[in-house]
């Protein structure tokens, strides 16, 4: 085989590799991206991923004096200090998840208006809030 | 006085790094031995200098000396001795220390090894490892100093965060950082290789070593951090796909294409371009992954508290460590000796397809995890990319990798026989088959993609066992790729079982039972439990099943110093699955009092870890044969 053909079969395995993983990734990034909005974009409808079966990330602060334990499920409201969504989740609670603490929940709302959400993160260091509800709450003027 | 000392010796090294960055290059380009030598001694004098630093922050950890702000923040008089020791670097500042010491250490290694090493070689790469650590000591200089002091003294301090005190910090981040940080050898000496004319295509030998170990360090990292999450962080994953474990895994992808592709540079004179090109990015993402933990700029569930501005400082070192090194490699490929051509069906072909799927993935990887950054940057709105995204690209391109791994060790060398290969792969097809039906028999026929992820296990671990038998006669020499494809196929069995995993979730109070997937468990007893420095709630619980009867005793701790509470996790691995057990925290349910329990079946899990670590002994095997042959 001739240095120069080798080099084109190289060059066609390269364009068909990129090519793959291209495809793949923005198929799957058209469907898996999930969108962070907050309790006051969601109450107020102004979002555009309103008839997503999921795929939303909810953020704010857990309500004081919200958090009610129902068996394992717990139902609370996450605020952004304006307005306040509630929230179903049934599932693995993080050992820092508390109220008037940032949280992050995954899922989406159902026809009720309630958050069914899949997963909570909440952060494990008392110190931290997550970015986008940092600035949330800057926004909406509640926290400094 | 001794924090002082420590102080200046950073300091003295950022000095000295900057003349190790300079002096070696004038003595490549002059031939001029003195000044060559003058850069092994510099190389040797930084490490001493930030080993000086490194143990002086250590010492104030240790003896509780609360006027260094960095122990007040981050330890406790009443945290047990090992978590002061491994609390040195717990923190931000902390970790950068740790960071710059192993750079150095690489650099003194360079300076030292292997002996035949040619002196123009070492002393460009020990110029570029010195301009690398000039940055990294500014930056903890200048941005995150651990010798800052506060007068008066704070009485004591503020505690580490209680996920921290675990004996896995003591593991995980000196082993990644090992793995991260030791590809900056690899990365010196791409660039001294690139900077050098007229180099032997085999030159690329001088990198198998380094490639080897910070390898088999990363891989041993990222198995201990994944283990360390598992237990500890109480969810029962054992990866997440959030951006900090990703920010390891894609020096690790681009690392293990390069493993790779430097055996067939360096045996074959093939591919060096390609070698020389991912070195650099190795190391690159490495950088890009330091930036990603310590700016804190993405979500991420293994985030801590951290400042954003340092994170420009890591951005504009990656900018200038990556563009330098690939203008350098653009002005100077084209001049390199050209390649040793080989057949497409070949040992070497065989590499460069696995190179070219584990990069594909890595770059999906790559885009994924940097996706959110660059929306939010064109102002796209702020998403999220998680697993779901992950499973569906890194799954289909890595699953193709499995199978060529099993295969590709039969083909010869420059032109390979499929047929004579294929003979070889009765005991790999034989195992895969089992491995498919036992996981059939087991746990039924859904999730199709726990089978495939069976049978491609059983079919990597029957290829290595072939692989083995037919190397009989020298195992030591073929130790590196038996046990490190041995490793692969044991913790992807391993991973297949998660398919399977069985969690459930449900409250008990002390003396109820119940009956939970095929187990019948008892809450026996719940005692008041005091730690070294926390309260802990200690559930007794019995778990049977058949003849099998476990005693587990999980805890619900408190943190007092930080108001923490924390979930300590009870395990009971065995060949083929881990129980897992959590105790929540006590709830009144109007008089009872209740605690929310989560039970978890994980088959297979313990595997993953093993499989890691074997995977991580086939690189120090390299690295020993580098040693047996007195190549050191």
């Amino acid at each position: 085989m001739t240095r120069k053909r080798a080099r084109l079969y190289m060059v066609l395995l390269l364009v068909l590799g990129v090519g793959t993983a291209v495809a793949l990734a923005l198929a799957a990034l058209g469907q898996n991206v999930s969108y962070f909005r907050t309790p006051t974009e969601i109450t107020t409808g102004n979002y555009p991923e309103k008839n997503n079966k999921h795929g939303l990330r909810l953020g704010g602060l857990v309500e004081k004096g919200s958090l009610i334990h129902e068996g394992s499920a717990i139902r609370f409201s996450v605020t952004d200090l304006k307005n306040s969504l509630p929230v179903y989740y049934n599932g693995t609670v993080p050992d820092l998840f508390r109220e008037g603490q940032g949280v992050i929940a995954e899922g989406h709302v159902d026809e009720a208006g309630v958050f069914q959400a899949t997963m909570l993160l909440a952060k494990h260091d008392e110190k931290y809030m997550p970015p986008e509800v940092a600035k949330e709450l800057k926004d909406t003027g509640g926290v400094k | 006085m001794i924090i002082t000392l420590g102080h200046f010796a950073v300091s003295l090294a950022l000095l000295l790094s900057l003349a190790q960055s300079i002096i070696p290059l004038f003595g490549a380009s002059q031939n001029n031995i003195k000044k060559i030598q003058i850069g092994r001694g510099l190389a040797l004098a930084n490490f001493v200098l930030v080993a000086t630093g490194f143990f002086a922050l250590m010492y104030a950890h240790v003896t509780d000396d609360f006027s260094v702000v960095n122990v007040a923040m981050n330890s406790h008089s009443t945290k047990p001795l090992l978590y002061k020791i491994t609390g040195t670097w717990a923190s931000h500042e902390g970790s950068m220390m740790l960071w710059v010491l192993i750079l150095t250490l690489f650099g003194a290694l360079i300076a030292l090894v292997p002996r035949d090493m040619p002196l123009v070689l070492r002393a460009r790469a020990l110029a570029v490892q010195g301009m690398t650590g000039v940055g990294f000591l500014a930056f903890i200089l200048f941005t995150s100093d651990p010798f800052i002091r506060i007068f008066p003294a704070p009485t004591d301090g503020q505690d580490l965060n209680p996920l921290l005190q675990d004996p896995g910090l003591a593991f995980h981040p000196p082993g990644l950082y090992m793995g991260y940080v030791g590809f900056s050898s690899v990365f010196s000496l791409a660039a001294a290789l690139l900077m050098t004319r007229d180099i032997d295509a085999k030159w690329a030998k001088y990198l198998r070593v380094w490639v080897l170990l910070s390898w088999g360090f990363l891989t041993f990292g990222i198995t201990m951090g994944s283990w360390w999450a598992y237990y500890e962080l109480g969810w029962g994953g054992w990866w997440f796909w959030d951006p900090v474990e990703n920010a390891a895994l894609m020096p690790w992808l681009s690392g293990t294409a390069l493993l790779h592709s430097v055996i067939a540079s360096a045996r074959r004179g093939a591919l060096l371009r390609w070698t020389l090109l991912l070195s650099v990015i190795t190391f690159s993402l490495s950088l890009l992954g330091t930036f990603l933990v310590r700016s804190g700029i993405l979500t991420s569930v293994h985030t801590f508290a951290v400042d954003p501005e340092r994170g420009v400082f890591v951005l504009a070192l990656l900018g200038i460590a990556t563009g330098g090194a690939l203008i350098l490699y653009a002005a100077r490929a084209h001049q390199l000796p050209e390649g040793t051509l080989f057949a497409p069906i070949s040992r070497e072909g065989g590499l460069l397809i696995n190179n070219l799927f584990i990069c594909t993935a890595c770059a999906t990887l790559v885009t994924g995890t940097l996706y959110p950054l660059l929306l939010d940057a064109l102002g796209g709105g702020t998403v999220s990319v998680g697993a779901p995204y992950f499973n569906a690209t890194m799954v289909p391109l890595l699953l193709p990798v499995l199978f060529i791994m099993g295969f590709a060790p039969f083909l010869k060398w420059n032109k390979g026989d499929v047929r004579n290969a294929l003979a070889n792969m009765k005991l790999a097809a034989l195992l895969m088959l089992t491995a498919i039906a036992a996981g059939l028999y087991a746990y039924g026929n859904h999730h199709i993609i726990g089978f495939i992820a069976l049978g491609a296990g059983g079919w990597v671990v029957g290829a290595s066992i072939t692989d083995a038998w037919r190397n009989r006669d020298a195992l030591f020499a073929n130790a590196p790729r038996l046990l490190g494809h041995l490793g692969i196929g044991i913790a992807v069995i391993g991973m297949a079982g998660s398919v399977y995993n069985q969690e459930n979730a449900f409250t008990m109070q002390v003396g109820d039972a119940r009956d939970v997937s095929g187990y019948h468990i008892t809450f026996d007893a719940l005692a008041d439990v005091q730690g070294e420095n926390y309260l802990a709630q200690r559930g007794t619980f019995t778990v049977i099943r058949g003849d099998d009867n476990v005693t587990l005793y999980p805890e619900w701790r408190f943190y007092p110093v930080q108001a923490m509470p924390l979930s300590h996790v009870a395990l009971r691995p065995d060949a083929m699955r881990d129980l897992y057990l959590a105790l929540g925290e006590e709830q009144e349910d109007g008089k009872k009092k209740t605690h929310a329990v989560r039970f978890q079946i994980h088959p297979l899990a313990p595997w993953i870890w093993i499989g890691g670590v074997i995977t991580a002994l086939g690189g120090f095997a390299g690295v020993a044969q580098s040693f047996k042959k007195k190549w050191i």
